[in-house]
């Protein structure tokens, strides 16, 4: 031919690489998903023993009646703090940590799909805990987590506590959202070649489910705190009934997040115990599809039942057994996940591990709020037990046996992969059984509490009935609860400098992340392998031993640096 | 190691939940008043309270089995699967039939649930006439309700419960004996009710949210600015029933608390004829005191005189 073609050539041009930063000042401008799960994870721990305390205050000072230690106004500040800091502070950021280092790793991603924006996640929500826990020198909080209208407007409560609030919620909430879009598209699009939706880890499938509720639910409650904020100091009326506001506006807005909010804070713990049963009963997730579909049914169901929390306002009927009907119909996906969960481990040979031992515990004691929850649907029962201790035992095996214990669960299953070491068995074991029986001591008594009609939020009680003495069992209970707690914070310290070393691969598990070195390098994967079936690692660990088999003499490689795939 | 045949086994299983789940049901059914406030909401004073009561009673033996049936079987995977030498574990993936027989189960017991609940809705909801030994509220019009809940024969006494920080102020709607209508009376902490007759609550709320809960007596609701919420009670038994707030409304919450007094409709009228006689006497001296100024008045004297 006459006329040459001439095709572009690539060209290389290097540029000198900017060392990162070692040190502080590594971790203040890291973008590294797993760097900032860490500070998530740190974070919010620090966060949970504040809380926790708090928790240990108000048992003390419930635990005789007529008990003058704590003033009303501090104990209202301390119920406020508790459950804002656990909530929004604890629960949510620290599922948000574990998510943050192992979503990536799971899916077979280098990083999250906006790295700058995680980052950004992490220190907007550490401001909104610094702006809460600032209030704590001059005047925090004291309407509950809920933050009620009338009495959170600036007629009734005019300190800034309030505001501390409503900063928390909408830093808390930028950081949210922002994650929830960040990992809702690294999940759509960094997926390993392979990972079909349908070979998509159950962990991930929760974090999905969740940031879908948080893209719905955070903007409403960002509008009501706004709107609260201007009520307090701009002089609008959006809440007050005098000026043709009203304060059942403030309750549908609140519980339109609060309820999927609750999802929010146990889907993903349901997910890990859905990654660990199936490891160490050495077997496959029992129905696989039935959990996934029953994490997305519970997501659309928790959209439509916040009426529940407001069966005693002056609500039309129908209304009120439209939610009593949604909330029955989310018992069904909830009750078939445990029946999955007992499934995988029937006909298994089960190891107990810690990890295991609290996933299991975890889901023991979830069945008891998930059954105290179906009395709380019912609305005519629901108009004695509510606003009672009995909600409060609800709340708290949902929220400790759930979610707590599937955090815990996860801590003692992911930290070899985090530190590169084991945590001691021993100690775990013994911070399960004193959080086991501390949980149902403290909780299990609260029923009874309700019952015998001692209301939430109360900083005293007349020494009627039984009510001392329950109080007293549940307050010793939580000083066992504490105790375990703290054994696992030492355990984790511990074990960083004293644990065994952990290899990639500890527990021989199910996937992607164990396939990577512990800890794993910043890029995660030097080559990521084609995922052929839910569970890459046993498909990969059965490479390893066919190669090793056939290659007798051949020269034995590590399990990470097997070649797998394409 | 031997193990016994399967069908020793499975029938050993069997008594053993038979047993547990027999123990549990007749713990229950001894002393069910005894456990009122322990094991079940609190009672006896009105039948709404009986009702949700028996709801609830009805409700937890559905609880006890599916607890004992769940957790039993957790129990039972931990202690028979755990992991032995030469124990290997069964690869499976699901069970189709299996997954849809247990979610039918579950939505089976909602539905019955569902169905319980709208059973005793009516009983629970709606006031009955008053008794036979009650007040006589057929003669005069001062006792017909208003508002959105009424027995169905339309008589009985409606009282407003108005939630402050934090006290509860109790105004006996339409009994005013004078001309002008006005001058409803109320109380304040305890409220005062005859026996035997259909009593009718209009809570309101005069400034944050309470909740209006006396256990004995039913349920509890909301008191929220600018909404009435009705209740309703029927009391049988002369006595005292005591409540509280029971929705945060402030530092005083804890001390927020409510009586109820139900005594013969004898003497319910003997109380309510103190109470007129006691505003009309405030009347009379509110009348000599304004005369009392009137008279003041010009003189430069600002020292007011006994009535004032």
């Amino acid at each position: 031919m006459a006329t040459a073609t001439i095709s572009p050539t690539p060209e290389i041009i290097a540029h000198e690489v900017s060392r990162a930063p070692r040190g502080l000042m590594g971790w203040l401008t890291t973008t590294d998903h797993k760097r900032i799960g860490i500070l998530y994870l740190v974070t919010s721990f620090v966060f949970f023993i504040l809380g926790g305390t708090e928790a240990l205050m108000i048992r003390l000072q419930l635990g005789t009646a007529n008990n003058t230690l704590i003033s009303p106004e501090v104990y209202n500040q301390l119920f406020t703090m508790h459950g804002t800091t656990m909530v929004f502070l604890f629960i949510m950021p620290v599922l948000a940590g574990f998510a943050n280092y192992f979503l990536p790793l799971m899916i077979g991603a280098r990083d999250m799909a906006f790295p700058r924006l995680n980052a950004l996640s992490y220190w907007l929500f550490l401001c909104g805990g610094l702006v809460l826990y600032g209030s704590v020198f001059w005047s925090p909080p004291e309407a509950g987590w809920i933050s009620t209208v009338p009495l959170a407007e600036s007629t009734y409560l005019p300190s800034g506590g309030v505001d501390a609030w409503i900063y928390l919620i909408h830093l808390t909430g930028i950081a949210s959202l922002l994650g929830a879009i960040n990992f809702f598209v690294t999940v759509a699009n960094m997926r390993a070649p392979g990972m079909t939706w349908s070979r998509l880890p159950l962990f991930v499938w929760s974090v999905l489910a969740t940031s879908i509720l948080l893209i719905i639910s955070i903007p409403v409650i960002a509008g009501a705190v706004t709107m609260l904020l201007l009520d307090r100091h701009f002089g609008t009326h959006f809440f007050d009934a005098a000026e043709g506001g009203s304060a059942l506006l403030w309750q549908n807005l609140f519980w339109f997040f609060g309820h999927p909010e609750v999802y929010i804070l146990i889907l993903p713990s349901f997910g890990i115990f859905s990654e660990v049963l199936p490891v160490f009963a050495r077997k496959p997730i029992f129905g696989y599809k039935a959990i996934a579909a029953s994490t997305i049914m519970i997501s659309f169901l928790g959209l439509l039942v916040w009426v529940h929390h407001m069966f005693t306002t002056p609500t039309p009927l129908v209304v009120i057994v439209f939610a009593m009907i949604s909330s029955f119909l989310i018992s069904v996906p909830t009750g078939i996940k445990i029946f999955n969960w007992i499934g995988t481990l029937w006909d298994g040979a089960i190891e107990f591990k810690t990890p295991l031992i609290f996933a299991v515990g975890g889901i023991a004691l979830f069945t008891i709020g998930g059954i105290s929850g179906v009395f709380l649907a019912m609305f005519p029962v629901d108009w004695q037990l509510s606003d009672t201790y009995f909600v409060v035992a609800h709340i708290h095996f949902v929220l400790v046996g759930g979610s707590v214990f599937g955090i815990f669960a996860g801590v003692y299953y992911w930290y070899p992969k985090i530190t590169g070491r084991l945590m001691s068995e021993s100690l775990g074991k013994w911070s399960f059984w004193l959080m086991f029986w501390g949980t149902l001591i403290t909780f299990m008594i609260q029923h009874s509490l309700g019952l015998d009609g001692m209301p939430r939020r109360v900083y005293e009680y007349p020494d009627v009935g039984h009510l001392q003495l329950y109080n007293q069992i549940s307050t010793v209970g939580s000083w066992i609860l504490g105790l375990g707690v703290l054994l696992t914070l030492v355990n984790v310290w511990r074990s960083l400098k004293h644990g065994a070393i952990a290899g990639p691969d500890p527990w021989k598990a199910n996937t992607l992340e164990w396939f990577t070195t512990s800890p794993p390098p910043v890029n995660n994967f030097d080559e990521i392998p084609r995922v052929r079936s839910l569970e890459p690692m046993k498909d990969i660990r059965r490479e390893v031993e066919r190669q090793s088999r056939e290659g007798a003499g051949a020269r034995r490689r590590a399990p990470d640096k097997v070649r797998v795939g394409t | 190691m031997r193990r016994p045949a399967p069908t020793t086994l499975r029938r050993r299983r069997r008594t053993t939940l038979l047993a547990l789940g027999l123990t549990g049901a007749l713990g229950l059914a001894i002393t069910p008043s005894a456990l009122a406030g322990s094991i079940l909401p609190q009672s006896g004073g009105s039948s709404a309270a009986n009702h949700i009561s028996s709801l609830y009673s009805i409700t937890l033996y559905i609880a006890i089995v599916i607890f004992i049936f769940v957790e039993g079987t957790l129990l039972y995977c931990l202690v028979k699967f755990r992991s032995r030498k030469g124990r290997e574990a069964k690869q499976r993936h699901g069970n189709t039939r299996l997954e849809i027989t247990w979610t039918l189960g579950a939505a089976a017991i909602v539905v019955a649930l569902a169905t319980l609940t709208f059973l005793d809705l009516h009983a629970i909801r709606t006031p009955p006439n008053s008794g036979p030994g009650g007040l006589n509220l057929s003669n005069g019009v001062q006792y017909k309700t208003i508002g959105s809940l009424k027995p169905p024969n339309g008589r009985a006494i409606t009282i407003q419960v108005a939630g402050r920080q934090y006290v509860w102020i109790y105004t006996y709607l339409g009994v005013s004996k004078q001309p002008d209508g006005l001058g409803d009376p109320y109380t304040t902490y305890k409220m005062v009710v005859p026996t035997n007759t259909t009593i009718i609550l209009h809570v309101v709320s005069q400034d944050v949210i309470h909740e209006w809960w006396v256990p004995q007596l039913g349920g509890k609701v909301q008191a929220v600015p600018g909404y009435m919420n009705p209740t309703w009670f029927k009391i049988d038994k002369p006595g005292t029933y005591k409540g509280q707030c029971s929705f945060l409304c402030g530092r005083g919450h804890a001390r927020m608390i409510a009586e109820v007094q139900a005594v013969p409709p004898a003497q319910y009228e003997r109380w309510l004829n103190n109470l007129h006689r006691g505003i009309a006497k405030a009347g009379e001296l509110d009348a000599a005191c304004r005369k009392e100024l009137a008279n003041s008045q010009g003189a430069g004297s600002v020292e007011l005189k006994k009535n004032c």
